[in-house]
């Protein structure tokens, strides 16, 4: 019976490289597992299996909206809704219409770079387990965290602990799910 | 060895770094060292001249745009070259932080977060002077397309209206990529602060970062798309400032080598600019480690570059005139050079083809005291640049009897005293507030230049 209240087990290490080495050997025995570290460290989200990184198809769909919408809004306003007759010129005047349609594809694709990674980030999120595990404000310094989450199936975390614990690392600690 | 050679081996970071040393060395500047002398005298002229900002600004709202020494036909004047130059500043900021991002150029890592700031300020400054400049300034929505009432559009034919596009995109990315860098040391200095409305300010402005490794991989994806963006926004931005002259008729303004001229004058001003305020920034807070000799080398050198695409700019400026037989074109330059506006022009020239050329002596380069004093010199020279274009060309156009010869008030003058004390004030304060050196991307340095050495 797992602990409801378990969000999982966390080893601390002191070098980026020694981090590297305990993911990989975690994701050969646990299926969710979790690094913190201060900055990023080359190589580490490929040895934790992540591929899903949305940010590039988010960026793109912004900066699709964002042109498309301001081309829309320029022919419907100078062609549709307000059309000028001003010497004979074209009212779709097209040339004129690409500084504003560039100036929001831009905007677009920068507001959709930082909020989508603010949202697949699940940030802002104040609170957290991780940040009751001792130690965890060098996070943001200099020790590197190695989180094995409970909520997988078959989760031990005697075992865990075990094997965390064979790894070298400078301490391990159960990290508990925050109170309500 | 050379002195050429000696500075190439200068590294980008001096002496031995650790992640923790790192860490406090840059977040104590904000949490720990207490204040410095020259921070409070540099902080009590630039308060002054902020006040002066606010009064000038009060006394127009009060008495409108009649208190300026702008009339017809030199409609533009003051404001105007306020706004092209503060844009211009703000270019080299987003130039350092994205252009080189993207060209792996490593020893951007410890000047790009101070420059993005730059930007910013600049930008806002920039920002304020059209809307100062309207005469009906709770109008300015109006340039903004949306449904109204009124039954109205924007007249999208228009480079102004261009111009509020690139600058609002411009301010707008310019602030979500600086603050998308900070994020991570923000995390830091919540969990370095010892104060509780410390822990509380970052805690809340770092978002719960919390250095998950997937959230460095989007981060980083994040960040390089960030940069890619901002990188042809930049160029288009003084592009597009530009077309606000070269769409007009005026003889000096209608010219097609107006974008590229004006992006490199805004780079030229802008490096003048980040030069004007590392060079005491290093002094003041010791970070001679961090901006090192080689930094200040390379800003000089891209200075020097800029410089010489604006001179030969100003060179092809008076050869089109004669090429092109337009007698309109011949005129405005005999006056720039000889007309009421002559002193402005050759100052122009002093400072920003003559004087820089020290900049090709690596002993100029290697004195902060020379640089400093060049890049005072450029900033002032790019201000004037911009006044030479705007005044010069306007003051005598076709017909003499609408002929006007330009002269600024103290209220001119006080706006723009005030805004180069507001933008030193709020630099000042995001000094005090902020790691003005990405701490992430440092420990990172640190440990790749430690590697190396193993």
């Amino acid at each position: 019976m797992p602990d409801a209240r378990l969000h999982g087990v966390m080893a601390e290490f002191a070098s980026p490289e020694a981090l590297l080495a305990a993911v990989v050997r975690c994701r050969r025995e646990f299926a969710s597992v979790d690094a913190y570290t201060p900055f990023a460290v080359d190589g580490l989200a490929d040895a934790l299996g992540f591929t899903r990184n949305g940010v590039p198809a988010i960026t793109l769909a912004g900066g699709i909206v964002g042109g498309i919408g301001a081309y829309v809004l320029q022919w419907y306003s100078a062609v549709i809704d307000y059309p000028i007759n001003a010497g004979g010129r074209p009212l779709h005047s097209w040339p004129a219409f690409i500084p504003a349609t560039f100036e929001l594809t831009v905007l677009g694709a920068a507001l959709a770079a930082f909020f989508g990674l603010l949202v697949l980030n699940g940030l802002p999120r104040l609170n957290h387990p991780v940040f009751d595990v001792p130690d965890f404000d060098l996070a943001s310094k200099s020790r590197f965290f190695l989180c094995v989450r409970a909520d997988a199936p078959g989760f031990d975390a005697a075992v865990t602990e075990r094997v965390l614990g064979s790894l070298d690392p400078v301490r391990v600690t159960r990290a508990r799910e925050v109170e309500r | 060895m050379t002195d050429e050679a000696a500075l190439a081996a200068t590294p980008v970071l001096l002496g031995r770094y650790t992640d923790a040393s790192i860490t406090d060395r840059i977040a104590d500047i904000v949490l720990a060292r207490p204040v410095h002398w020259g921070w409070i005298a540099a902080a009590m002229v630039s308060g002054a001249l902020t006040l002066l900002f606010v009064v000038a600004i009060s006394y127009l709202f009060a008495k409108g745009v009649g208190i300026w020494g702008n009339n017809q036909p030199v409609a533009w004047a003051f404001a105007i070259t306020n706004f092209v130059w503060w844009v211009g500043i703000g270019h080299a900021g987003t130039f350092i932080s994205a252009f080189l991002l993207l060209l792996r150029q490593r020893w951007r890592t410890s000047i790009n977060r101070f420059a993005e700031a730059m930007t910013i300020f600049a930008v806002a400054m920039a920002g304020l002077m059209p809307i100062l400049h309207l005469g009906r300034p709770w109008f300015f929505y109006w340039l903004i397309p949306y449904p109204n009432i009124m039954n109205l559009w924007p007249q999208w034919r228009s480079p102004l209206m261009w111009d509020i596009f690139a600058i609002g995109t411009y301010i707008i990315v310019s602030l979500l990529f600086w603050y998308m860098g900070l994020i991570a040391d923000l995390a830091t200095l919540r969990d370095r602060a010892r104060k509780r409305w410390q822990q509380v300010a970052y805690g809340l402005a770092a978002l719960g970062w919390r250095g998950d490794a997937r959230h460095w991989a989007r981060f980083d994806s994040a960040y390089l798309l960030m940069a890619g963006l901002a990188t042809p926004l930049v160029i288009s931005v003084h592009s597009v400032v530009s077309l606000d002259f070269a769409i007009g008729n005026t003889p000096g303004w209608h010219s097609t080598i107006f974008p590229p001229y004006f992006v490199a004058g805004a780079l030229f001003s802008g490096f003048a600019m980040a030069l004007t305020l590392a060079i005491p920034m290093r002094r003041i807070f010791r970070l001679k480690a961090f901006i090192t000799a080689r930094h200040l080398d390379n800003m000089a050198k891209l200075m020097l570059v800029c410089c010489l695409i604006v001179t030969y700019s100003y060179a092809t400026e008076i050869f089109m005139a004669y090429y092109s037989a337009d007698r309109y074109e011949i005129a405005m330059t005999v006056n720039r050079m000889q007309g009421p506006y002559a002193p402005v022009y050759w100052s122009v020239v002093l400072c920003n083809v003559i004087v820089p050329q020290a900049l090709w002596s690596a002993n100029v380069r290697a004195s902060t005291v020379s640089l400093f004093v060049i890049a005072i010199v450029v900033n002032i020279g790019m201000w004037l640049e911009r006044f030479m274009i705007i005044v010069s060309s306007l003051n005598r156009d076709f017909l003499p009897s609408s002929w006007h010869v330009y002269a600024p008030t103290f209220w001119d003058l006080a706006t723009l005293a005030g805004s180069i004390g507001t933008f030193a004030l709020l630099f000042l304060l995001f000094v005090r507030v902020l790691p003005a050196i990405s701490i992430a991307e440092m420990r990172k340095l640190a440990r790749d230049k430690e590697a190396a050495r193993a």
